[in-house]
């Protein structure tokens, strides 16, 4: 048997590599796909809490979880792919003036 | 160790999907070459039935290129995938019903899962990656708009795909494919019990026609073939995600695209068509023993061909295979034991086979779609129709379990 | 060492492997497959503790439709390598050592706090039947609302997707 808290920590570790993944990467669609790696993290731990207290409430939450990201997902990705043609550059460091 | 059956049974099934897949791509050439009247692999071998021997030699023994500026993760990975995909795919899948081996007490399948059927789309939705991999890996013009299209072209259909089954679900209630196809089991009705007429006296149905036709137009578009396999088609792309593959990746491409094509129709059968089940009711016994009444002809027939082919290999080699069909078929006529346990994969057997000769079939008659009209069909007609099979039926099912 | 806790260690130590590599690949295509490989092993520990038809949409949902996109999106954009820049000599030697002492504390944190939380892997599985009334009775009012966000994210997508009109 697997203690919950080997979930949680597990689920933190992702979480922390995902924050550092967001600090420190330069392409925006990195960043991007560190934001999914958070919300995955917390699909983890909202499982793990769901099956340790034996209610099926966290995994109807991750279910929900599941779809915003991809909503989130198609929306920021055309907004992304905007932004690349006008500024001709996917590194957010160039895109830091609001004049193109 | 507990191991040994699912490793056993998991050997068995690479080995008789593999020869399958190997005898699909014979059987293809040579009803496609009939349908054009002419006839296709005649050669190698009695009635080119060694062509696909010829066809693993030289895909072994050929050179294997490496094109300049590939990017060697995607490029290597990609056709591994695929054909990594299309075989996990037929884990799931139930062969048969539960048999009792010398007292050992197994499903006929490798893993039973509760649900079966997620999974296996769950596996179709990961085989876009394979393609998409091959087509950008391959670092040209080419392969790169194929990967593109062809990925596009089956997430557009795996909508309509998974849509079309929801219908059999409401009757079912359950994801696991075996229930399902226990759930079509009524013995006095026979065929008619199969969800595609899905007339039964025990729970409510209703006929499941539209998405069985939905389900096999979706399919036949997730597997690339015609009349949807622009994306691989010689004339317009050169070859599409594959131009850059040559030999043993090409082959695995090739293999997994059969065996996805078995995947599906196995998949179609169990959905709507009885899976493993008898078209006759079960208290006409007597037709327990028409895999034998087919196999003796047949392989008497096989013997009196042979006797009188042209080349002395075949004067040997037909005989022999026909000698081995009929002592088998007599065989099952004589031992009601191992009789009973093969009526459940004899029946999935022809229905899977039916399915593929339809694939065939199709191939060697229609013209292939233009890639917007494929697009507009897949998004305009296919998914409409499917989501009104599922207002449909459970409008009937509420409808009737009420009435 | 029981079979369970051993897929345990062997999937959680891929999903560490894979989000390591997403921060060190230079190419965002080659991190897009680490997050998969990321995604695959989270599915495989759901079906572990139990929760089947969560793996399985993951798998579904989030491996096969919102990974495409950016997949698709990369090959669209020919996106290239990062480029190399120099870091500041302080980030590397006191910066990594600092932030894995953070993540040790926290961590420790919370398995000092759940220690006496029963064990999530029970063995026994989630039935589809039961988390589907539990979603169409109590949370169907969220449920017809993300029905409606992803109304709202497809004339979204379709609004920025289009050409200019001059």
């Amino acid at each position: 048997m697997v203690p919950t808290s080997y979930y949680l920590v597990l689920s933190a570790i992702l979480f922390g590599l995902g924050v550092l993944a967001f600090v420190f990467k330069r392409n925006i669609i990195t960043i991007f796909m560190a934001i999914e790696l958070m919300l995955n993290a917390v699909n983890l731990a909202f499982v793990a809490f769901s099956q340790a207290l034996h209610k099926s409430d966290g995994e109807v939450f991750v279910l929900f979880v599941i779809v915003v990201a991809a909503a989130e997902a198609a929306v920021g990705l055309g907004i992304i792919i905007l932004t690349a043609r006008n500024r001709r550059s996917l590194n957010v460091e160039r895109v830091d003036l609001l004049k193109l | 160790m507990f191991l040994i059956v699912p490793i056993i049974k998991i050997a068995l099934l690479v080995f008789i999907v593999l020869t399958a897949d190997a005898y699909l791509t014979w059987l293809e050439r040579k009803v496609i070459a009939h349908i054009q009247a002419r006839w296709g692999p005649y050669r190698v071998g009695p009635h080119g039935l060694l062509q696909p021997l010829a066809d693993g030699i030289k895909f072994i023994l050929k050179e294997d290129p490496l094109p300049e500026g590939v990017d060697k993760k995607a490029y290597f990975f990609a056709p591994f995938l695929t054909l990594m995909l299309a075989l996990t795919s037929l884990a799931v899948i139930p062969f048969g019903p539960d048999i009792t081996i010398l007292g050992y007490k197994t499903n006929f399948g490798i893993a039973d899962v509760n649900i079966s059927l997620l999974a296996l789309f769950a596996i179709t939705a990961l085989s876009v990656y394979g393609i998409a991999l091959a087509g950008w890996g391959s670092n040209s013009k080419y392969s790169l708009l194929g990967g593109l299209r062809s990925s596009a072209q089956m997430i557009s259909y795996e909508l309509s795909l998974t849509l079309s089954v929801v219908g059999v679900l409401l009757m079912a209630g359950t994801l696991s494919l075996k229930e399902i196809v226990e759930m079509q089991h009524y013995s006095s009705y026979g065929f008619l019990g199969w969800n595609i007429i899905g007339f039964s006296k025990d729970h409510f149905g209703f006929t499941q026609i539209i998405g069985c036709i939905c389900f096999f137009i979706s399919a036949v578009a997730e597997t690339n073939r015609v009349p949807f396999d622009l994306p691989e088609a010689e004339s317009e792309l050169v070859a599409g995600f594959h131009t850059e593959y040559a030999s043993m990746k090409f082959a695995m491409f090739f293999i997994g695209e059969y065996t996805a094509m078995i995947a599906v129709s196995s998949l179609s059968t169990i959905l709507f068509f009885g899976g493993w089940l008898s078209p006759f009711p079960d208290s006409w016994t007597l037709t327990h023993y028409i895999p034998s009444v087919l196999l003796v002809p047949l392989g008497l027939w096989i013997i009196f061909d042979g006797i009188r082919y042209e080349t002395i290999f075949g004067r040997i080699v037909l005989p022999g295979l026909g000698t081995v069909l009929t002592v088998v078929g007599a065989a099952l006529f004589l031992f009601p034991a191992a009789n009973e346990i093969i009526q459940g994969p004899f029946w999935f057997f022809i229905k899977v086979f039916a399915a593929l000769f339809f694939y065939i079939w199709m191939r060697g008659t229609l013209p292939r779609f233009r890639y917007d009209q494929l697009m507009d069909f897949g998004w305009k007609f296919l998914l409409p129709v499917s989501i009104a099979n599922v207002v449909l039926t459970s409008a009937v099912l509420l409808w009737r379990s009420h009435g | 060492m029981s079979a369970v806790l051993f897929i345990f260690f062997v999937l959680a130590g891929l999903a560490i492997f894979g989000a390591v590599a997403l921060i060190l690949q230079s190419h965002p295509i080659h991190s897009a497959l680490s997050l998969i490989l990321v995604m695959l092993c989270l599915a495989g520990l759901y079906l572990l503790m139990g929760a089947e038809f969560v793996a399985a949409v993951q798998i579904i949902v989030y491996g096969g439709a919102v990974m495409v996109l950016f997949v698709f999106v990369i090959m669209l954009l020919n996106a290239g390598e990062e480029e190399r820049t120099n870091f500041s000599k302080l980030a590397s030697f006191a910066g990594v050592p600092l932030a894995l002492a953070l993540a040790g504390l926290i961590a420790a944190a919370i398995a000092n706090s759940t220690r006496h939380m029963p064990a999530a892997t029970t063995g026994e599985l989630t039935s589809t039947r039961e988390l589907s009334k539990l979603l169409f009775s109590e949370f169907v009012y969220p449920f017809e609302l993300t029905s409606f966000l992803i109304l709202v994210a497809i004339l979204g997508a379709i609004v920025l997707a289009q050409r200019e009109h001059h």
